[in-house]
Parts: C-alpha cells; sequence; structure tokens
C-alpha cells in the first residue's frame, strides 16, 4: 500500500480525496489540516453569515466521512516541514511520517493590509468559520466597517447588514467588484446596497485602524473622517500559502509551481488548490479548484489527465443583488460591444465579442440567461448568426428593439417638465390625449416650455412617447454620439431624476458607450457640479488639460502661467515676484494680456507645481486664464485719479472679481468695469459689463469679442454696488443652471430670450434664491488649485526615467 | 522581453496618464477601466500634441490639441484622421505596471 500524505483538508483536496477514492487505488492516506475540522463549503459562509443556511448543511467531509475512507485525520495539526530527500513530513510534534507521494493544498491566507492598528482585537478577515462566527455575534446596534468591495467585503456587509448591523464599505476602487464588473454594473450594484440601508464608500483611501483599550474603535480615512465599529472586517483579497513548498525547496511565483499534471518540480509532490500557481495564473473561485482536484486523483493514479484554465462565472451570493459576470469583459482589439440598458428597470447587460464568438458577459439586475451565455462562451460557439438579437437571450421571440425614448417614458407622472411654469410630465400627457398634438397648441394650453424653452425638447419627446409614430419630432441635435439626448435634455434629466455621478448618468440617461468621450465628459462634469455642489466629486480626468493643469496649454506642450491682480491691480512686490520667477524657470516670453493680466508662457509642466509655489508665497494665486470659469474683471482707474471717473470702478472691479473666482460655468466669463461712459475699460463686449454714471451702474450682459462680435444688452440699473454685485452673481448663477456647456452667455441669452432673464433677475426671491446657490457652490470651489497642486509636485512629473536604465 | 517595474496602476488616475521618459522619447501609460492600462507614444503624429494630457475614453485618446482621436490598442487615429502612434507592450502583474526595457533599447543601441 502506499503512502499518501495530505497537507490541508479544504475544498479542493476534499474533492480530490473523493476521486481518488472512486477510482478504488490502494493508499494509505493522512491528511493534515490546521483548522480542528474537516472539509466544508468556504464559499456557502455567506448565506451561514445572513442565516439562510446553518453551519452543518455546508460541511462536505466531516470526520466520520474520513474514518468510513480510512484516513487518518491529524485535524488542528500544521505541518512543520517537509524533507523531499528523505520523502518524509514532520508534524509540529515531532512525528515525522513517511510517504510516497505528497500533495499540499494548503490554500491561501486573508491579506491583512498593514496599516496601524490592524492587530487591534476586532479586526478579522474573512475566511473561515470563526471570522463568520465572529460577524454573526453583532446585531442591531453594533456598528461594523468592511475595507473591500469585492466579492467577499460585500457577502460580509449584506450578511451582517441583515442582521440589523450598521454597516459601512469602504473600497478603494472606483466602483464596487471592479475584478468581475464594469463601471455601469458597479453602479447599479452600490445603488441597490445603499438603497439598503449599506453605507458605500468608493475611490476611498483609509488610513488607520483606531483603537481603545486594545479593541477597535474606528477606521479613519485619509480625509480624517472617522467610521466608529465594533468590528472591522478586511476582505482586499487572498494570498497563497506557499511557505511549506518554498521551504521545501520547490518552485514557487506567487504561488507553488504546478504544470498540467498538477505536479510540482518535485515529481513526487503534487500541489492543488489556491496555493498553486499555474501558467501564470492564481485561483481563488471554486470551480477550477474542482478541476485541479480530479487532474491530481488522475496523476496519483498513474493516469493522464490535463488542467486546462478555462472560463469562470461569478455571482454574487447576496439575496436580491442578481449580478452575474463571466469570461473576459475588458474592451479590445477586435472586441465588439453589444450594451442593452433599461434605466427603468435597473437593467444592465454588456456582451463582449470577438471573432464572432462570445467571449464575456456582464449582467445586473436580470441575470437569467447568465448560464446560457456563459455556456455560449465556454463552449465558444459561433454567434454570427444570432447576433441582432443575442442580447435578449435564448427566450427571445422577435420582439422590439430598446426605446431610445425610454429616458422619458421613465419619469413619474409628477416629474417637472418645464421649471418656469411649474408643469409636471402628467399634465403634459393628459394635455396632449385631450388634443394638443403639436408644441404650439401644448404650449398655450399648458405653458409648458413656452418661457424659457430649454425643455422644448423634451416636452417635444413627451409627445413622441404619448402619441408614438403619429409624431414627427424635428430632429434636435445630441450632445454628440454617445447619446440620443441633447444637452437641455441631460440637463433636465439629471435634475429631475437627482443623477449624481457619472456612471449614474450614463446608466440612466442610457449612454451607449461604457464611459463617454471627449465631447460629453466635460459637459456631464459640469452639469454635475453645478447641480450638485456638495454631494458631487469634481472629476479632473472629464476636463481639458487646461483645466487639469491649471494652466494653459501652448503649441508645444509647454504652459502659460497668469497670476490673479485682482481687478488688474499689482504693486512692486508682485511684479518682482513674477520676474524673479520669469527668470528661475527661464520663461522665454512675457506678455500683458487681453485682460490686464500678466502672462508667463513657455513653462514645462513638471515645473508648474514649483512656479506656483513661488507665485504663492508672494501671495499670488492662479488667475484661471485656462478655465470654463471667471477669467478677469478689466477695469479703469475710476474716481481713484481719473478726471471724469464717476464711481470707484476699480473697487468694485476687485470686489467682483473676489466674489466670482474659481466658480466654474459653462464657458468662459469675462467681466469689465468702467469708471464712465468713456468705456476705458471696454465693458460693452464682456459677458458682463458694468458702466459707472453718476446716478449708479448699467449692468448689461452678453457682449463677446471673440469667434462673434456682438455688444452687450442692459440688464438693468441699479443704484448702489451693493446691487451691482448682486445683480452680477445672480445672472453668472443662472446661466450656470440653465446654459449649455460651451455656450457663452450671449449664445444662451439668444436662445431663452433677455426678456426672461430679466424677470428672473427682477423677481427678489428668485435673485436671493440664485445668489445663495452661488455662493454654496463657492464654498467648495473657491479657493486657490495651485496651493493644491503645488502640494504634489510628483503628480505633475514622469512616472518613471528609463532613459538612465536602458544606457546602463 | 525584459519586464520592468514601472509603478503601481494607482498612481495614474482613472481614465487618465501618466508619462514615463525612455530613450525613445517620453511614452504615455493610458488608464482606462479600473485595472487596464495600456503604452503608446505621447506624441500625436498631427502637430505633435502631449497625448498623455487628453481625454481617455473607452479606450481612446483625444488628443488636447486639435481633438484628433488614437484607438489605443492599435496606434490607429479614428475618424476621418490618419496616422497612427506607435504602442509598446505592456503588463499588469499584481497592480503593478510593468514596461517591456527591450522594446526601448532596442533602437537607441543601434
Amino acid at each position: 500500500m502506499k503512502k499518501l500524505i495530505v497537507i490541508g483538508a479544504g475544498m479542493a483536496s476534499g474533492r480530490m480525496l473523493e476521486h481518488l477514492l472512486e477510482q478504488g487505488g490502494d493508499w494509505d492516506v493522512t491528511l493534515f489540516n490546521a483548522e480542528p475540522r474537516g472539509c466544508y463549503n468556504r464559499i456557502m459562509l455567506s448565506p451561514v453569515l445572513s442565516g439562510e443556511k446553518t453551519y452543518d448543511e455546508i460541511v462536505t467531509h466531516d470526520a466520520d466521512w474520513y474514518e468510513a475512507q480510512g484516513i487518518t485525520c491529524r485535524f488542528g495539526e500544521k505541518v512543520a516541514q517537509i524533507d523531499r530527500t528523505a520523502q518524509t513530513v514532520t508534524a509540529e510534534n515531532g512525528d515525522v511520517l513517511g510517504y510516497d507521494k505528497l500533495v499540499i493544498a494548503t490554500g491561501s491566507a486573508p491579506f491583512i493590509i498593514p496599516m496601524p492598528g490592524h492587530d487591534l482585537e476586532g479586526v478579522i478577515a474573512y475566511r473561515d468559520l470563526e471570522d463568520t462566527q465572529r460577524m454573526m455575534s453583532l446585531g442591531k446596534g453594533n456598528k461594523a466597517v468592511v475595507i473591500g468591495g469585492g466579492l467577499l467585503g460585500l457577502e460580509a456587509a449584506a450578511g451582517m447588514q441583515a442582521r440589523g448591523v450598521d454597516v459601512t464599505v469602504v473600497h478603494l476602487m472606483g466602483h464596487l467588484m471592479e475584478r468581475q464588473l464594469d463601471e455601469a454594473a458597479g453602479y447599479l450594484l452600490r445603488k441597490e446596497l445603499v438603497g439598503r440601508g449599506i453605507n458605500v464608500l468608493v475611490s476611498t483611501n483609509s488610513k488607520e485602524i483606531v483603537g481603545q483599550d486594545g479593541h477597535v474603535k474606528a477606521l479613519r480615512l485619509e480625509n480624517g473622517t472617522e467610521l466608529p465599529c465594533d468590528l472591522l472586517v478586511m476582505a482586499v483579497g487572498i494570498r497563497p500559502s506557499i511557505a511549506l513548498g518554498k521551504d521545501a525547496g520547490l518552485a514557487v511565483g506567487r504561488g507553488i509551481h504546478v504544470d498540467d499534471q498538477m505536479l510540482t518540480s518535485d515529481a513526487n509532490i503534487l500541489a492543488v488548490g489556491e496555493c498553486i500557481e499555474h501558467d501564470g495564473a492564481v485561483f481563488g473561485l471554486v470551480a477550477p479548484l474542482y478541476d485541479q482536484a480530479k487532474v491530481a486523483a488522475k496523476t496519483l493514479m498513474g493516469e493522464d489527465a490535463q488542467f486546462v484554465q478555462r472560463d469562470v462565472s461569478t455571482k454574487l451570493k447576496v439575496t436580491g443583488c442578481d449580478l452575474f459576470s463571466a469570461g473576459d469583459f475588458a474592451e479590445g482589439e477586435d472586441r465588439e460591444d453589444i450594451v442593452f440598458r433599461d434605466p427603468a428597470r435597473g437593467v444592465y447587460k454588456r456582451l463582449v465579442l470577438q471573432d464572432n464568438k462570445l467571449i464575456g458577459a456582464v449582467m445586473y439586475g436580470d441575470t437569467a440567461d447568465g448560464n446560457w451565455f456563459f455556456g455560449l462562451i465556454k463552449d465558444g460557439t459561433d454567434v454570427s448568426d444570432m447576433r441582432d438579437t443575442l442580447i435578449f437571450g435564448p427566450a427571445y421571440q422577435g420582439g422590439a428593439a430598446a426605446d431610445p425614448l425610454s429616458a422619458v417614458a421613465a419619469l413619474p407622472d409628477d416629474a417637472e417638465i418645464c421649471g418656469c411654469n411649474g408643469v409636471c410630465k402628467g399634465t403634459i400627457v393628459q394635455a396632449i390625449n385631450g388634443g394638443a398634438q403639436d408644441l404650439p397648441s401644448l404650449k398655450a394650453c399648458t405653458k409648458a416650455s413656452a418661457s424659457c424653452g430649454t425643455c422644448t425638447g423634451l416636452v417635444e419627446q413627451l409627445l413622441e412617447v404619448t402619441l408614438g409614430d403619429a409624431y414627427a419630432a424635428p430632429a434636435a441635435q445630441s450632445v454628440c454620439g454617445c447619446t440620443d439626448l441633447t444637452h437641455e435634455d441631460v440637463r433636465r434629466l439629471i435634475k429631475s431624476q437627482e443623477l449624481k455621478s457619472q456612471p449614474a448618468v450614463w446608466q440612466e440617461l442610457g449612454w451607449n458607450t461604457p464611459n463617454g468621450c471627449h465631447v460629453c465628459r466635460p459637459a456631464v462634469n459640469f452639469y454635475l457640479l453645478a447641480d450638485w455642489p456638495l454631494e458631487y466629486q469634481d472629476d479632473p480626468q472629464s476636463r481639458f488639460v487646461n483645466e487639469r493643469k491649471h494652466a494653459n496649454i501652448q503649441k508645444d506642450g509647454t504652459f502659460s502661467v497668469v497670476p490673479r491682480m485682482w481687478g488688474g491691480i499689482t504693486n512692486p512686490a508682485e511684479l518682482r515676484a513674477i520676474a524673479d520667477a520669469a527668470d528661475k524657470y527661464n520663461v522665454p516670453t512675457v506678455k500683458v494680456t487681453g485682460g490686464q493680466r500678466i502672462d508667463l508662457l513657455g513653462v514645462k509642466g513638471e515645473d508648474l507645481p514649483y512656479i506656483w509655489a513661488d507665485l504663492n508665497r508672494a501671495g499670488l494665486v492662479s488667475g484661471h486664464a485656462y478655465s470654463k470659469g471667471l477669467r478677469t474683471v478689466k477695469t479703469c482707474v475710476g474716481t481713484d485719479h481719473c478726471r471724469f471717473g464717476t464711481q470707484d470702478s476699480t473697487g468694485l472691479g476687485i470686489k467682483l472679481e473676489q466674489a466670482l473666482w474659481g466658480s466654474w460655468t459653462p464657458h468662459k466669463v469675462k467681466l469689465a468695469v468702467s469708471g464712465c461712459p468713456r468705456n476705458c475699460a471696454e465693458a460693452t463686449c464682456k459677458d458682463v459689463g458694468v458702466i459707472c454714471v453718476d446716478s449708479g451702474y448699467q449692468v448689461s450682459v452678453g457682449g463677446a469679442a471673440g469667434m462673434d462680435l456682438k455688444e452687450t444688452e442692459r440688464l438693468v440699473d441699479v443704484a448702489t454696488e451693493q446691487e451691482a454685485i448682486d445683480v452680477t452673481v445672480a445672472f453668472v448663477q443662472l446661466y450656470r443652471e440653465n446654459a449649455k456647456y460651451l455656450d457663452r452667455p450671449y449664445k444662451w441669452l439668444a436662445k431663452v430670450g433677455l426678456d426672461w432673464v430679466k424677470e428672473r433677475i427682477a423677481d427678489v426671491d428668485e435673485r436671493a434664491r440664485l445668489i445663495a446657490a452661488f455662493e454654496l457652490s463657492q464654498t467648495i470651489y473657491r479657493k486657490d488649485p495651485w496651493a493644491e497642486g503645488a502640494a504634489k509636485p510628483r503628480a505633475f512629473a514622469a512616472l518613471a526615467d528609463l532613459t538612465l536604465e536602458a544606457a546602463e | 522581453m525584459s519586464w520592468i517595474d514601472i509603478a503601481a496602476i494607482t498612481d495614474i488616475p482613472l481614465r487618465g496618464a501618466r508619462v514615463v521618459k525612455t530613450p525613445l522619447g517620453c511614452v504615455g501609460l493610458f488608464r482606462t477601466a479600473e485595472a487596464e492600462v495600456f503604452a503608446a507614444s505621447n506624441t500625436c503624429p498631427h502637430k505633435g500634441g502631449p497625448l498623455s494630457e487628453g481625454i481617455v475614453h473607452g479606450q481612446s485618446v483625444t488628443c488636447p490639441l486639435h481633438n484628433w482621436v488614437f484607438d489605443l490598442n492599435t496606434g490607429q487615429a479614428q475618424g476621418a484622421d490618419t496616422g497612427q502612434i506607435q504602442t509598446y507592450p505592456v503588463r499588469l502583474e499584481g497592480g503593478r505596471i510593468l514596461l517591456d526595457g527591450a522594446a526601448f533599447a532596442k533602437r537607441s543601441a543601434a
């Protein structure tokens, strides 16, 4: 009888022994296991945690089973050493056992981030029954934090939440389960979990674990936030347990190297399960482990078998979260995507095709066809014949294509369509059904789209949805190829559906690309930022380079740096600092701009943080000469020095600039204040121009001196400086809330009409609301981006320099 | 192949890019999805725009100077524009980005 020693009693080892015994081999088996028990189905721990199963139900091989098979079990005992020459293993207690064949199935160990506090009592992984029991001991009134938004972390969170625990998930990456899901599916999953009351933080760094009397008390995040908790679960990944094999001198990489027969570099030693590395891959899901078990059993029997890595599918074991992922769903060369989104049902499906074969599938919300798709992937079926209907699944019976109008159709009856006149969807649909079947008659009977007109597109879509083919809508220009919606529709829907992130917009509004393009992303980023200043986090990667780098890119790839000079005023100290910076950073050109500032042209990208730091030290901040935001407020000298000046135009210019700086707008915004009608500051061709007169201030808007030349039109005359400032701020906010991205105010005014703007500004309540909304946004955005950038110069430098390495 | 460890994937912002200096000039490392990185020339063949400063979308990047769009898989310009940028082998291993040093050493040695 040949002696077989197996180290580890996990799922791979259990399945291997089963196969081996089925085949009737004559073996004397000794089984070591560090855990004091036999084999249980580890992947079913989540249903145990959530209370859907008991531990007894998930045991696959208990002590009785091993005994019945004649296997000697050494549970709760570790192997201390393997001696390959002598073909023996030494147990912890010193026993030495000889073997003919040895199987290493030591599995993997959870990875614990070595952050401060990781060794506190109450910080656990999610790996075995003990961890599960710790989580099960919590209940209502307890708080838990889970670090890691992957499969295990989410199952832990959902399981504890089901027990009434107040759970927060902290995830480093931008969306949940990023290894299995794309952004859109990750967004839907997060929405579901948040809806259940689980707090989910993505793109979030943990800093340290705070303890009290040796027990975990809270998790402190990098931004300083503290999340109090009674238990902290780290579910950030696993590492193959290779120490035993490595010490024995076996070839190891990330795992113990094995060939297709599951043999290690020693022909008498096999390895299976999560501890191995096969052809560069390590394993964490159960399907390949079972394949390996089968191959290892055959190899032991001297039969020919080969382990082949194959696609695996994933499901999240959280009740009610329908999620499926299989194969390779990354985009790639020669790959095509078929994307289906049904915002109303919260359904998202994405199929990835290559060479007429399905190679990947991600599904959320409706996963009924998951196994059918998985079958197509595994079998490498040619799908060219069913391509058109593939995404609808096997039961497709010739239904209609996805409706591009579904976003409008999905709006509830009480959704406000026309904000100016407070008309909701139900009223409009009622009017259409009552006979108002075109835009003019709808305007006449409901007042919808009869004021500013930005909801016109939406009203037309309602006509289309309600009347179907009977209505032919005039073609409206969509934002870009990623969507059929117009800018106005997108703005309206972001507000009415309270969409507060870019993935939310892509999913709910049915974007047909994975994450937009260079045309729509900056627009959507601005709309979200303008509508939800407190909730939305600005996305620098959706900004044009100038705004991302806080400097203007020039044709040779260098940048121009323009410090702010409030109202065009400077002093010798500032000028000296600018001159010194120009010297120090070899600025080839120093120019006075059209907006009365000084432009340092030709600065290298990696020098930006340093020149900013120098300028900051002299009290200068970013002039935002690069932004879709407030640029400059040009002024004349006003009453201070001019014999004609009627008011303190310079002082007003400075006050306006200090009120408006840092704000983001649909396009650049330029202001000027002239002290008298001689208009030395050229206020009549700016977005907002103020002319000071004896009786007060003439505020005019909508001028331009770029591609188009346009004189401003009078908005209002006011008596006091404060009123002039209020009117200007209210106007800018109205523009921020309503204009299409990249429309200067004059273009927006041409669409909505000056009269409508005048009405809004004249309305005392509305003016106050606009000013308050602007100020709220400014509490976040009125800050110097240069100071932030100067603090992290590494972000502006090259990631690495290979010129030196290659030369060696 | 001689793989060189460059940096962690998280050193590049999601849907962003960073450059690596090489003997053949600056090479852009472009991060598209959560765990997907491409390496390609940083220089637009049109007017030399720095592609790493462009907006990264899908598996493409748009040049910040004149909006030429390049497929990061093939390096081919998209749409009506014609041209190509050099692409380079890049690997991800355990969250680390690896570049093939040989791809950059070859021509400089010649």
